[in-house]
Formats: C-alpha cells, structure tokens, sequence
C-alpha cells in the first residue's frame, strides 16, 4: 500500500478537516462565553491523556465505540442508515445479561462465548426488524430504527423495574456469573482495563475481512452501491438489506456485550449512553474504513473522557456534543471543505 | 374483563380525553407540517427533532429574560429558522446527503441546548420557571358542559397547528407558489427547463419547516409548562415525520395522522390513571412503548400506503 496516497486521499482529508473546523469553532464558542479555549483543550487532553487512570478510561470509552462505529459504517456500506444502534446496545447488553446470569454452571470457555452469542443475536435481530420493515415494506430505516430506541428503552426499564430485577428495588438487573465475566488486564485505583478491548480489535478484523473478502461483503456491498444494478445482476436487495442490518446490530449488540461483561457485570439503565449517536460520527469520521474507525473512536473517546476534566475548568462537557455535530455536518456537506481547497487552490495559482 | 371495559368507558366519556388529544397533537401537527413543507420541495428534513428543541429552548430562553413569552416564541422561531437555514444551505447549495445533515443538526440542538442550559441556568436537567404563553378564555363557553371543558381554556399553539394547516393547504394547492413547489419536488430537471429558480423554492420550503417545527417545539416548553428539559421533544420529531409520511405528503393527511398519534397517546395516559386497573407502577413502561411501536406499525405501510414527492431526498445540481 502506498502511504503517501493513503494519506493524502480526499476522504481522510475531508475528515481531518472536519475535526479540525469543529475544533475551532468550538473555540471560538469559548471565548464567546470568556473561557479560554487553550486552557479547557489542554483540560481536555490532560483529562484524556494525562494519568493511568484517564488513559485506561479512554481505552475502555473507545471499546464499545469501536463496535457501534463499525455497526454505523457497515450500515452505510450497504446503503443503510442504522440510527438505532442504541436500542441494539440495549437489547444485546440484556439478552448478554440475561444468559449471564444462566450460565454459572459452566466453565468460562462455554459461558463467554454464549454471552457474546446472546447479546449479537439480541442486536441483530432487533435490527433485522428495521430491515425488515424497510425491504419488504418500504417503511424507512431511520424513523423505524429511532422508534425501535425508544421501545428498547421501555423494556429495559420494564424488565429491570419488573421481571429481571436485582433485589433491592434498584432498577438493574441482577449480576452475571462469575464465569461469563472477562478478566482484566489491570487496575489501577478503582479503574480497570478489562480484555473487552481485544473483541473490539478483534471486530475490525473481522468487518474487514467480511468486506474484502467475502460474497457477504461484496453483495452488499454492491447493494448499497446501486440496488438497481445489484439486482439485475442476480443479488436479492431485500435479503441483503436485512444481512446487513442483521450484521450491524449484531455489532452493536456486542458493544452492549461489552458493557455487561467487561464493565458492570449486570445490566443497568443508563448502559447504552450516547454510544449509538457516537458511532455514527466515528463512522463518518473513519469513512467507513475499519481502520478509520478504530481511529475515530479513539479520537471520540478521547473527547468524551476529556470532557469531565474540561468542564472543571469551567467548560460545560454538552460541547462535545457540538463538536460532534458540526463534524458531521461538514462530512456530510463534504462539499464545503472541497470548495473552500479549489478557491485557496485558485487563489495562490491566480 | 370487566374493569378495562369500564376504564376504556371511563376514558371516552371525560372531555379530559379529548382536551389532551387536541394538546398532544398541536406539536405534532406544527412539526409535521414542517415536514410537509420541506419535502414537498424535495428536501428531506429528518432535523425536525432537532429544529423542535431549539425552538423549545429559544422560547424558555426569550421568556426569561424578557419576562414576555412573545418575545420567547419570537426567540425559538429565529432559532428554528437558523437551524433550518444551515439544513438549506448544505443540502441544498452544496449537495449534502441529508438525512446525514438532518442528524447532525439534531445533534447540534442537542448539544446547543444542553451547553446553554447549564451556561445560563446554571445546573443540567431543566431550566427555571418562565411564564408560558397565555390560554385562549373563552369565558362563559367554558360553562358548557363537556364541549366547554375541551375547548374553554386551551393554548393559542392549538388554533395556530390547526391555521397552519389550512394556510398550508391553500400555499401548496392553490397557489402559484405552491404549483412551483411540488413541481421542483417531483421534477426539479423539468420545473429549471420552465425557468422556475429550484434553489430558491428549495430554500423557501426547508425554511418553512423551520418556521413550523419551531412553533412546534415552543409549544412544548412555553405552551402549558414555561419549562425547557432537556431533550424534551422525545422524538416527537420522528413521529411528526412518520405523521407526514402517512398523511400521504399532504397538510390535511398529516393533520389526521397527527391526530391520530395525539389520541394514542392521550388514550395511553388516561388509561393507565384509571384507579379501577390498579396497575402496578412498572405497567407505565408499557404503555409508554405504545406510541412508538403504532408509528412503527404505521411507517411499515400497514394502514394505507402513500407515496414521496418524486425527487425528495435527492440533491439537485445544476448543470
């Protein structure tokens, strides 16, 4: 591969692009409200970056981050829109919880494999509704996967007030076995590193792979490239529009895994967070690459750990998610960045 | 059996019902004609939960610190209209996919609104009180029985959803502007070829929809409460779309569809407060589910099937 070309290629320049106006507006929000932004970004790095503890944080944030980043760039490599990332989070993480807390019996090379199953196929079948739904009848994956949040999110409170509650009268459920839980690597004070981050790794791969080299990967591929032409030539657009949100929820429904797993040992209400909304910046921001992902998700997990140090200094940490929007914004007006390149590109010709 | 057949009796004959399905749908109804408004041009306008919160914020926001909830409703509509005319602008001047658009505004007014709630009032959550937009008294009227508890004291936001539909009705079908408009939605080639400027009729539906959609989202803040929460709208963006979408692209259609996810949602409400069911408390998660999956059900063309101006959603570049 060549580096150079790699590099300089318009999408990646597009990206950097975009982070960096987010940034600099950002700023200038800063100093409209009279903090200085030098002093919150260096908060922010140091909050990211700056101890152990703070760069455990930053790996653990970016581990789900990965998944739902890579569940939102298989979407559209298909064509699809997968915004419900969240609700398949929801639905894995309790689906993982609830074979978590079955399977005590078992040694940990039976238990953890059948909690990684649970929480995919939780997530992937609750995406292959919107699949579903959008290739036999037509109903579009945006608002189906936005609704189908907001029912997760009733039966997770259902089930956690109701049926699959820890005693107490705490709304989470109750912990998984022992068995089902991945170790960790290390702690340092109360925070530790645990091994979901290799699933994560292990993901990319993966998406890679099924992408590059697989029929899978290439139907629908070519499916979200021009269904039209797909068809014709003998691939079936409604089973590969639901293939591919079935794979994409799987995905995120493994980032849910993860949580319950690696994280909490149980399921628990606020579980999922932003990580759905996240992924789809990670995955505009790593076009759809698996390795551009995994670097977005650093780059957002950095940002989100950063934040708690930022608003210390005085910064409320809701302009992560501004900086998220116009990140996306510019990406998807990709031709702003373009035009304003030709006219600097005119201007030092003229 | 017997005491659901007696709690759904309950609902249906307490004007409460009716009053609270004519109040649920008012923001619906507003945004959906947003919606209806933009698309119909050819603009996907999937911000609309977005424009609605920022609409929600500039209302709290103009009333605190005017102590006048005009100048609050006057507040939220420039702020919908500027998030609207971002949306316009990248879609429509420099091609923007835009549902990728309309999801970044949305997190945009998610991440405005949270920074300002906690920049000017000083803590996140909810802002404080602010005097809410006054009800419309109909003074003896509300003596009569039944009709006069629904109608006796609503807000002003209610009369102005349902005059938006008319005005919306006669723009698009009676009006000159309105011809052009669905032209540049279902031909943009064909309507440049009659000399009819597509970018502009393009920037004057999306902005629209931020008119709306904003009026929309003050409702909900300044309307009855004269509070901002945050992420108040709770999706009511998604469902107002799903309203358009049923309602056949159509103001009247969107009206029926809108109000049709008003009694749902009132339904449920009442239903779960009749002491007869003596529901346990986590029954409420159930029956908060039901809004959202009718609009799921709906969406996936179950009752009726409708059909998108031809070119909405797809940029329109000049050659």
């Amino acid at each position: 591969m060549n580096i150079k070309k790699y590099l300089l290629n318009e999408k990646v320049i597009i990206s950097l692009f975009s982070v960096l106006i987010s940034l600099v507006i950002a700023a200038i929000v800063m100093i409209v409200i009279g903090k200085n932004p030098l002093v919150a970004y260096a908060a922010l790095f140091y909050g990211a970056f700056g101890t152990k503890e703070a760069i455990i944080d930053n790996i653990m944030k970016a581990s789900p981050l990965i998944l739902t980043g890579l569940a939102v760039g298989f979407g559209f490599r298909a064509g699809l829109f997968n915004i419900g990332a969240n609700g398949q989070v929801i639905i894995g993480a309790l689906l993982s919880a609830y074979v978590g807390t079955l399977v005590g019996a078992y040694p940990f090379f039976l238990s953890i494999p059948l909690v990684m199953i649970a929480g995919m196929l939780g997530g992937a079948a609750w995406a292959a509704i919107a699949g579903w739904l959008k290739a036999y009848r037509g109903a579009h994956e945006v608002i189906t996967t936005i609704m189908l949040n907001y029912v997760a999110t009733f039966i997770a409170n259902y089930v956690v007030n109701g049926p699959f509650q820890a005693p107490g009268g705490v709304p989470k459920s109750p912990s998984i076995a022992y068995s089902a839980q991945f170790p960790n690597i290390m702690s340092v004070g109360a925070t530790s590193l645990s091994t979901i981050i290799f699933v994560s790794l292990a993901a990319i791969v993966v998406i890679y792979v099924i992408i590059q080299r697989t029929t899978i990967g290439y139907e629908v591929k070519a499916v979200g490239f021009n269904p039209y032409a797909a068809e014709y030539g003998g691939i079936s657009i409604g089973k590969n529009v639901v293939l591919a949100m079935a794979i994409s929820g799987a995905l995120a429904g493994l980032a849910g895994t993860t949580q319950v797993v690696g994280v909490y040992g149980r399921y628990f209400g606020a579980l999922s967070g932003s990580m759905g909304f996240d992924g789809i910046t990670i995955a505009l921001i790593g076009q759809n690459d698996p390795i551009g992902i995994a670097l977005a998700a650093f780059l957002i997990s950095s940002i989100r750990t950063g934040s708690n140090q930022m608003q210390i200094a005085g910064v409320p940490k809701d302009l992560v998610v501004i900086i998220q929007g116009i990140i996306i914004f510019l990406v998807a007006a990709n031709r702003i960045i373009k035009t304003i390149r030709i006219r600097k590109r005119k201007e030092a010709e003229a | 059996m017997n005491e659901w057949v007696q709690a759904i009796l309950n609902v249906f004959t307490n004007p409460t019902f009716y009053k609270s399905t004519l109040t649920q749908s008012t923001p619906l109804i507003l945004a959906a004609m947003g919606g209806v408004f933009s698309e119909t041009t050819g603009v996907t306008n999937i911000a609309l939960e977005g424009i609605m919160l920022m609409g929600a914020f500039g209302g709290v926001m103009g009333s605190y610190f005017t102590g006048n909830p005009w100048y609050g409703l006057a507040l939220g509509t420039f702020f919908g209209l500027a998030m609207a005319a971002l949306h316009a602008w990248a879609s429509i001047k420099y091609g923007a996919d835009q549902i990728i658009s309309g999801t970044a505004l949305i997190l945009l007014a998610q991440g405005i609104t949270g920074f300002a709630l906690v920049e000017l009032f000083g803590q996140p959550g909810s802002t404080d009180l602010v005097r809410s937009i006054p009800l419309v008294d109909l003074g003896s009227f509300k003596d009569v029985p039944f009709f006069g508890q629904i109608f006796g004291n609503l807000s002003p936001f209610v009369y102005m959803a349902f005059a938006s539909v008319i005005f919306g009705w006669i723009l698009i079908y009676k009006t000159k502007l309105g011809l052009r408009m669905r032209s540049v939605g279902n031909n943009p080639e064909a309507a440049d070829t009659l000399g009819i400027n597509v970018y502009n009729v393009r920037y004057f539906g999306v902005i629209m929809s931020g008119l709306f959609a904003a009026l929309g989202g003050a409702y909900l803040s300044i309307g009855e409460l004269g509070q901002f929460t945050t992420n108040m709208t709770n999706g009511r963006g998604f469902i107002a779309l799903a309203a358009m979408i049923i309602g056949n692209w159509n103001p009247v259609g969107a009206m029926s569809a809108s109000l049709l996810f008003g009694a749902a949602t009132a339904f449920n409400n009442q239903l779960q407060s009749q002491s007869v069911l003596n529901l346990s408390t986590n029954t409420q998660y159930i029956f908060g589910m039901i809004p959202y999956i009718i609009t799921l059900i709906v969406v996936a063309g179950f009752i009726g099937k409708s059909r998108a101006p031809s070119a909405d959603g797809i940029p329109y570049i000049k050659e």
